[in-house]
């Protein structure tokens, strides 16, 4: 029995009991993965800019080397998860909704597991500046591991103005199936507890509280151990009731403190800031050992395959190679999600990377991921109104996403929606409602998106229209000018304009002599009559010829 | 008599009702957009003159004086004919054959090995997107090439071309879900 | 490996419309037993004739608008209009006015409207307050209970006066039928009797009217079942039954002498049938906890006034359908405070 809280809850509107099967995969103990064949790594696994690859072709690359960067602030790099040779870099398929590929470099891992030159070890982190901290912490690629990839970097940057006041640990892990950050308090919570003790410091916050859902009670039981052990003040394991989706951020700071975060800010606008257990410890092991985000843990689980457990993996691993790992599919294997039943991604191959944010494949059989049941149309019971965990009117937004009427949608709150499917799955009717939700989202951000497009293409066509029209009028002036001045000095010059004539007229004359003496015969005295005669020949053919090439013309 | 009370009233009452909704419209009359700069808003500002207008502005400018129908922008397509409908109170058109067919958005591209740097396409394009100079490289700045193709026809060594832009993670978006009463769905490979 | 793709959740779905629907007939089985043991077979009859009806109607016009026939009649909603109307309308109603109140329901007020999910105004109610405005006399013949009953029907003699449109020989209607307790009540206020003399009558049970007491409490039953499998909620009902009996008690406190005690209210004619099963009809009724809330006790309000002060006896289907037409502006005004937002910003 977990011992009770000496801690106030709130709770949120809505949210659903969700079967658990979460013993599936808490059977067998944590596994370290064999390292694959290749390695596959997308160059954007964080929410922001992509990463520019900083290696080559062919070029030999060592563990925990840093092969990709962008200079964005909103970024994190990506490392090589061991040493090996970039056999390629190029479109490869990654785990995304679409089904697309995009720009992967792939390793072909040499077996040395060699190690990169690491940066030193910050033990004395409190002594540090904590901008030095936080570039440890960029320079480690580190990123949201609950499934948002967010910069944590970027998260730990508040700005000068902001006053955080607490600093809440996420160990909710609400969704179904899903057990790796319950695997990872249970093994490893000092190096968790190392990580508060960091973000302690470099927050400045006055408490920190850790919340872990009551279904999880050796994890409880290994953080309030590794808790007191470390003597942290301030800092307390909050036992949460167990309901989805009591793990999503803003769900989470409001059941430990009572406090919303207004629609559209972030958290540490009020003073708070959340992280996931995953991403502490992965800062502690940036920080106090240097190194970046290799590998993580990754719960493999569903009735299709062989033997569910947790695998620690590199990051890059293809989904193909953790499945054969956990046992290999089983017969009643159906469908690969990526992630929970309710927020997953099903995947159309395994031919896929594991990324930074994965936490779970479900390989599910077809009682467990059904195919969707036909729809019926809206009968407008209320239910999806009833579970929504940010009190919206899921019904109101359906019937106007399915109209594609934009501004109705907006109206009733859509980008609030937090998509977790707990309406979707209550719907009577089998509705699709979070697609359209979805859909919506999409639709207003392109819609957005074209808007600015095109007032940055009137501005820059009325910016055009107006130079043009700067230069014809400069030209026009310029004309202007000239003739005003032509006509002046035709007024003015006359006299000047004969003297200037009458040379003209002279110089002409002797080029004209000149010509004529140039073209005449010398050495004319004294001829004999034939010579004479010759010579006059000789004039009249030229003149001919002269005449014909005057007439030609 | 009997007759005349009735009429009277009702007369009266049209008198009345008239004088206030004349009062009303002066004295609540809204200041709005010209219907010109309302229409031009929802152009996609391509500039392309595949309406039959040179410019956005005019072919808004027709349509506000009744010129022009609302189906002959070519790059806005569906979505700018029904914004234009709703805008004008009037039904939706399918886009007018005439002027062409929806094409996907495309953007210009300079082959740099074959460009001789005589700038007239850079003269050409109405929004400014092609930087150089005579005798320079000239080049297309993809984020401001709106794909209206007028750059493509000048070029004496044709080294322009339109590119198609493809689809990749962040251009793609969720599709809209289609439902109707079915009894029995495939699913998607 | 290759697999199918569908969006999330992933989850085997817990409801579904053909089970809320069929939940709701189960329901009212304990209501339609109670109403054939006191008023005969002619119940049971009207809603065979009614279900098969409104199946055939619903089924013609999805062929019509071509949509899957099979499909669409098989989430049951049809059958729900047809038990709905077919326990609302008198036992004994000729067969022919039965088919026309459905084929309305089904047709017009669902399908005309764009079928399930769509139509504003709920189809039973709206075919019964039809059928009542145009054929007052056939809509009014009721009979007696059980215990009050001197020529109770055989059930091949229902069938013969249902299909017939006549009693057998040697009975008339006067014999037959009788007024319901609400209808004496009204005719008697009407006649300046107090509500102490009336009470005396034999339609007068022990805590509502005659029989129809015992049938409110079948159909409670299969309410309160119906709460606890969570296919309604109690903001209806409760609201609208507290409606109706703060507004009862009231006039009862100003004047014992001319209104009856707030329980008869309740538990005579359609109060409870009404409360669990038609104001809630989802389609129809506003969706937001608190304008359920103000839409059930408004119905509450109306039925009473409606009873009391309207011109006829029994006024749930009326105030029904007074407050499905303000449902949408009630959910306009009562939307919840959204998570992260300020109290009266939306």
């Amino acid at each position: 029995m977990t011992p009770p809280n000496q801690q106030r809850l709130w709770r949120f509107h809505g949210g659903l009991h969700l079967p658990d099967n979460k013993a599936q995969s808490l059977g067998r103990e944590l596994t370290q993965a064999t390292v694959p064949q290749r390695l596959i790594l997308p160059l954007q696994q964080h929410i922001g800019e992509e990463d520019k690859p900083l290696v080559a072709v062919g070029e030999r690359v060592l563990k925990g080397q840093m092969i990709a960067r962008s200079k964005a602030y909103i970024s994190a790099p990506i490392h090589a998860p061991t040493s090996g040779t970039v056999a390629s870099i190029g479109p490869e398929p990654i785990p995304h909704p679409s089904g697309l590929v995009a720009t992967c470099i792939v390793i072909e891992p040499d077996g040395e597991d060699a190690w990169a030159e690491l940066p030193e070890p910050m033990d004395d982190y409190q002594q540090r500046d904590r901008a030095d901290l936080r570039e440890r912490v960029r320079w480690a690629g580190i990123v949201g591991l609950g499934g948002a990839a967010f910069p944590t970097s970027v998260k730990l940057n508040p700005g000068p103005n902001v006053r955080i006041k607490t600093l809440i640990i996420n160990g909710a892990e609400c969704e179904p199936y899903i057990t790796c950050d319950d695997m990872l308090m249970r093994t490893r919570a000092p190096r968790i507890v190392s990580g508060i003790k960091i973000l302690k410091h470099l927050l400045e916050v006055e408490e920190c509280l850790i919340g872990i859902e009551d279904n999880k009670p050796v994890a409880i039981a290994a953080m309030r151990q590794a808790v007191t052990d470390a003597g942290l003040q301030k800092t307390r394991v909050v036992t949460i009731p167990t309901l989805y989706p009591s793990g999503g951020e803003k769900q989470l700071i409001h059941i430990l403190t009572g406090k919303e975060v207004p629609s559209h800010a972030i958290p540490a606008q009020i003073g708070v800031v959340c992280h996931n257990v995953g991403t502490t410890a992965a800062i502690a092991d940036a920080v106090l050992e240097g190194k970046p985000l290799l590998s993580r843990i990754v719960t493999l689980t569903g009735d299709g395959v062989a033997e569910p457990r947790n695998l620690e993996a590199l990051i890059g691993t293809p989904v193909s190679d953790l499945i054969a790992q956990a046992g290999g599919y089983t017969n009643a294997v159906y469908k690969l999600i990526l992630g929970g039943p309710m927020m997953g991604i099903a995947l159309h191959t395994d031919a896929v990377p594991l990324t930074k944010a994965a936490n779970c494949l479900l390989v599910a059989s077809r009682e467990e991921a059904p195919d969707p049941s036909p729809v019926r149309p809206c009968i407008r019971c209320g239910e999806c109104a009833r579970v929504c965990p940010v009190s919206l009117l899921p019904q109101q937004m359906y019937w106007y996403a399915r109209a594609k009427d934009f501004d109705k949608v907006q109206a009733y709150n859509l980008f609030d929606c937090i998509e977790c499917g707990c309406c979707s799955h209550v719907c009577p009717a089998h509705l699709p409602l979070v697609q359209f939700y979805r859909f919506a989202k999409n639709e207003i951000w392109a819609q957005e998106e074209e808007k600015r497009k095109a007032e940055q293409a009137r501005q820059r066509h009325e910016a055009r229209q107006a130079r043009l029209e700067r230069l014809e009028r400069e030209r026009k002036a310029k004309l202007r000018k000239k003739k005003e001045a032509l006509e002046k000095k035709k007024g003015a010059g006359g006299k000047e304009q004969d003297a200037k004539k009458a040379a003209i007229e002279a110089a002409m004359k002797r080029v004209a002599e000149k010509k004529a003496a140039a073209a005449a015969p010398k050495n004319t005295e004294g001829l004999t009559p034939a010579q004479q005669r010759q010579v006059d020949n000789a004039e009249a053919r030229r003149r001919a010829a002269e005449t014909e090439g005057e007439q030609e013309k | 008599m009997l007759t005349l009370t009735p009429i009277l009233a009702i007369t009266g009452l049209a008198l009345v009702f008239g004088l206030l909704l004349g009062y009303s419209n002066i004295r609540f009359h809204v200041e709005g957009d010209p219907i010109a700069d309302q229409i031009d808003a929802l152009l996609p500002q391509t500039q392309c003159g595949q309406c039959g207008f040179p410019g956005c502005r005019p072919y808004a400018e027709a349509i506000a004086t009744g010129e022009a129908e609302i189906n002959r922008c070519v790059p806005g397509g569906e979505t700018v004919i029904i914004a234009l409908a709703d805008l004008l109170g009037r039904d939706p058109l399918p886009l007018d054959a005439d002027v062409g067919e929806p094409k996907p958005k495309a953007v210009a591209v300079i082959d740099e090995n074959e460009c001789i740097g005589c700038t007239l396409c850079l003269q050409a394009c109405p929004v400014d997107a092609i930087i150089g100079a005579a005798k320079q490289m000239h080049t297309v700045v993809r984020d401001l090439c709106t794909g209206c193709e007028l750059c493509v026809p000048p070029c004496p060594v044709e080294c322009i071309h339109m590119e198609p832009i493809k689809e990749d993670i962040r251009t793609w978006r969720w599709p809209y879900p289609e439902v109707e009463f079915e009894p029995a769905r495939e699913a998607t490979a | 490996m290759e697999f199918p793709t569908e969006t999330s959740p992933h989850t085997a779905r817990p409801n579904s419309v053909d089970t809320v629907m069929l939940r709701v007939i189960l329901a009212l089985i304990p209501g339609i037993v109670a109403m054939v043991w006191y008023f005969g077979w002619g119940t049971l009859i009207n809603i065979l004739l009614a279900s098969i009806t409104a199946v055939t109607a619903e089924a013609l016009v999805m062929k019509l608008r071509h949509k899957p026939v099979l499909f669409a009649i098989s989430d049951l909603s049809a059958v729900v209009t047809a038990m709905l109307f077919a326990i609302a309308v008198p036992p004994l109603l000729p067969w022919w006015l039965t088919v026309l109140g459905v084929l309305f329901a089904i047709v017009v007020v669902k399908q005309l409207y764009g079928g399930l999910g769509y139509n504003p105004f709920n189809p039973a109610m709206a075919a019964y307050v039809l059928l009542l405005i145009s054929y007052p006399v056939d809509m009014t013949n009721w009979l007696p209970p059980r215990m009050l009953n001197d020529h109770p029907l055989g059930f091949i003699q229902t069938l013969h006066t249902i299909f017939a449109g006549h009693l057998p020989a040697g009975l008339t209607w006067d014999t037959v039928s009788g007024a319901t307790p609400l209808d004496e009540m009204r005719t008697q206020l009407d006649m300046n009797r107090m509500i102490s003399e009336i009470r005396q009558s034999p339609l007068w049970g022990d805590f509502g009217a005659r029989g129809w007491e015992w049938i409110g409490n079948w159909f409670l039953l299969g309410g309160l079942w119906l709460l606890y499998k969570r296919v309604i909620s109690w903001h209806i009902p409760v609201s609208m039954l507290s409606g109706l009996i703060v507004m009862a008690g009231l006039f009862y406190i100003a004047d014992p002498n001319t209104h009856p005690f707030p329980l008869f209210h309740m538990f005579s004619g359609g109060a409870i049938l009404g409360a669990f099963f038609i104001a809630t009809d989802p389609v129809t009724a506003a969706t937001t906890k608190k304008g359920q809330i103000i839409y059930g006790a408004a119905i509450g309000v109306l039925v009473f006034l409606i009873r009391t002060f309207g011109g006829y006896p029994d006024a749930v289907a009326f105030a029904v359908l007074l407050m499905n037409l303000a449902a949408p502006t009630i959910d306009y005004y009562t939307q919840p405070r959204v998570f992260g937002h300020k109290r009266g910003q939306t």
